[in-house]
């Protein structure tokens, strides 16, 4: 017995010395569970990279190991990281949907001398966590703030907040009374809504009666926001000209065709829009639909998985494909690309994108229902990361 | 004043919705004595069936009620017979064991079948948008919910307490060994039982859709709330189940409006107060 497991330890050590030319990512994200969708999307993102750059950089080959990890789980999600570097012998990890789930994995990083590319996970202090963490997807703060100054351009003073009860929500409801109280604005109320809330015709009778111009809204992508965006509509809300602002999680393409007429001419703002104008997206998109299956399951995600893909290659490409994880993020520090979503780059600083910040309103366009980008905010960083 | 009312309202057709989709979870707990923890499930393939029929056939909303009720009873005899009559009688683990695994499988299937994404309902014109009362407005789909569920309710105890069939099926259940020495075809009886539970699960899946939207994983986010219903009303009582689901949604809307930030917390220390006084639910018989 310990014969053959010293030959199969003897094997397994001479084989990762004879295939040391192939590359392999560590991509943790939920492929299975309620967040299905958007492990979907990393998938798609990564699979529209390869497609579009092959599998190979210089000499060496990329190859992609998946982890699932259905809903938020920072034990388990340390424990899939420490087996994608220990058993695996993964270079470089990637994808992280969930806050927590980050955040747990980080403190693994420099032991393992690997970095993390972030695809999605969106609280700032995630990139504080371990100088490894790059981050290609967005914050909240960041996709938060500049709603305060689209209000305040409408000649809107007093606005009411309305979020989810979580991380997320609180730093969207602080991003945005921030932004708008600077501008002159008054907050008449900030409402925290449960997680699990399906009837919302009581928040929206509240709303009505803090008799605020405005109301800003938080809540993740999925389920709820139907019953959110069908109670505004069916309680009289837009009828009566309160005006409904949010961040894109409220109107994430794939659920705008359940949402429908409803949410014709909200306005959010976020970082992409399945439907951005430009040569980069047409691309991306072509090869992300193909990707995933159906165009109409495309979002978010996608793009931060995709640019996250481009950010690794550049990492294997200054480091030679050599196991380096300082190096390959000192390479990446102040990198600048035109991203699917427009011109992005790495903030040197906190490792966290550079990017546009897009107001978008729901239109639709040959009978489908999409985010039209009507504003840019050029270059907007994280307001909301702070220094360690 | 106005206030008031208005909760009121919300509060009277969030409650009706949560009658109408437990109930048939009441008529399997309390008349069958099955913990079937797939109610939701069955609840979501209803909604599923109306979604495909009115936005990819085109179907009319009454035709596509039919449907998802027949559709989902169809899909649910062969589960009877082949799985759920072994855990008549069961122990209650056995069963939740069971039709927990029943309810993982439904999920993966519509996550393949379905695709992750949300599923709407196309409503006719005259349930959509609001409808006056005169001190708000109100959806008109809640008004219908509110409709559906006073007539689930009164037809529901009618058959059970006024036909033959009811009477078949209240000896059935209390003593099924002497109802088949009386020549009650008890076999026959607990599967008729079953796919009507089934049916008032795929109607309150397909009228709940606007609060409850259709997704895979509806089969179990909503599995708490139905089994606080039944609980709290006493399984197999469909006046407790009314009184239990009014009174939770009243409790619910109320605490949403004026309390948001403490969540669910005013929801479950009612339950948790109903349960002490009444152990066995508000209407249910003691054991």
């Amino acid at each position: 017995m310990s014969k053959l497991l010293l030959a199969s330890l003897t094997l397994a050590l001479t084989s990762s010395v004879a295939f040391a030319d192939t590359i392999k990512i560590g991509v943790v994200g939920p492929f299975s569970g309620p967040a299905a969708l958007q492990g979907k999307n990393f998938q798609a993102g990564i699979d529209a990279w390869l497609a579009i750059n092959g599998n190979t950089i210089g000499d060496d080959t990329i190859e992609i190991v998946y982890r699932d990890l259905p809903a938020p789980d920072p034990a388990q999600s340390a424990a899939l990281t420490q087996e994608l570097i220990v058993s695996e012998g993964v270079q470089y990890l990637a994808g992280y949907y969930y806050t927590p789930d980050a955040m747990a994995a980080a403190p693994i990083l420099e032991e393992g001398n690997v970095p993390m590319v972030v695809f999605n996970a969106a609280t700032s202090a995630i990139v504080n966590a371990s100088p490894y963490v790059v981050r290609t997807s967005f914050t909240t703060w960041q996709t938060s703030t500049p709603m305060a100054a689209v209000a305040r351009e409408r000649g809107i003073d007093k606005v009411i907040t309305v979020v989810s009860d979580y991380g997320p929500g609180v730093d969207s409801e602080a991003a945005f009374v921030a932004g708008f109280t600077e501008a002159g604005g008054e907050i008449v109320e900030s409402v925290r809504m449960p997680m699990n809330t399906n009837d919302f015709s009581p928040m929206m009778q509240r709303i009505k009666d803090s008799g605020a111009e405005a109301v800003f809204a938080f809540l993740p992508a999925g389920p709820a926001t139907l019953g959110f965006v069908q109670a505004y509509v069916e309680n009289g809300l837009k009828d009566a000209g309160v005006t409904l602002l949010a961040p894109g999680d409220l109107t994430q393409e794939p659920d705008l065709a359940a949402l429908g007429d409803n949410a014709v001419g909200l306005l959010t703002t976020f970082h992409y829009a399945v439907s951005h104008d430009s040569p980069e997206n047409e691309v991306f998109v072509e090869a992300a639909s193909k990707a995933i299956g159906s165009a109409s399951e495309l979002s978010f995600p996608a793009v931060g998985a995709y640019d996250g893909m481009y950010v690794i290659s550049k990492m294997i490409e200054a480091t030679g494909g050599n196991q380096d994880a300082a190096a390959a993020v000192e390479a990446v520090k102040g990198l600048s690309w035109v991203s699917p979503r427009g011109p992005v780059s790495i903030n040197p600083e906190n490792r966290h994108l550079t990017q546009n910040i897009y107001l978008r309103e729901v239109a639709q366009e040959d009978g489908q229902y999409i985010n039209r980008e009507i504003q840019t905010f050029e270059n907007q960083g994280d307001p909301g990361w702070k220094a360690p | 004043m106005q206030t008031i009312l208005s909760i009121g309202a919300d509060a009277l057709s969030y409650g009706m919705v949560l009658f109408i989709i437990s109930i048939g979870l009441s008529v399997t707990m309390g008349l069958m004595k099955v913990v079937n923890l797939a109610h939701g499930a069955f609840a979501m393939i209803g909604g599923y069936i109306a979604s495909y029929a009115t936005q990819q056939m085109g179907l009319p909303f009454g035709v596509a009620i039919i449907a998802a009720v027949l559709g989902t009873m169809l899909v649910a005899v062969p589960l009877e017979r082949f799985l759920y009559r072994r855990i008549y009688g069961a122990p209650e683990l056995t069963q939740v064991l069971m039709t927990i695994g029943i309810t993982f499988a439904i999920i993966g299937i519509a996550n393949f079948a379905m695709g992750p994404t949300l599923k709407t309902i196309a409503l006719p014109s005259q349930l959509q948008g609001p409808v006056d009362l005169g001190f708000r407005t109100i959806a008109a789909h809640k008004l219908f919910a509110a409709a559906v569920g006073v007539v689930v309710a009164i037809a529901l105890w009618f058959i059970i307490e006024r036909t033959p069939f009811g009477v078949r099926l209240r000896a059935s259940v209390d003593d099924a060994a002497m109802a088949g020495a009386l020549g009650i075809r008890t076999k026959i009886i607990y599967a008729v039982s079953f796919a009507l539970a089934v049916g008032l699960a795929a109607l309150g899946g397909v009228v709940g859709a606007q609060l409850l939207p259709i997704e895979p994983y509806y089969a179990l986010h909503y599995m708490v709330t139905f089994l606080v219903v039944v609980s709290v009303g006493g399984a197999g009582s469909i006046t407790g189940a009314l009184v239990a689901a009014l009174l939770l949604g009243a409790v619910q809307t109320t605490g949403r409006y004026l309390m948001p930030e403490y969540g669910e917390f005013f929801f479950y220390l009612a339950v948790i107060a109903i349960v002490c006084v009444f152990p066995n639910g508000l209407m249910g018989r003691s054991k």
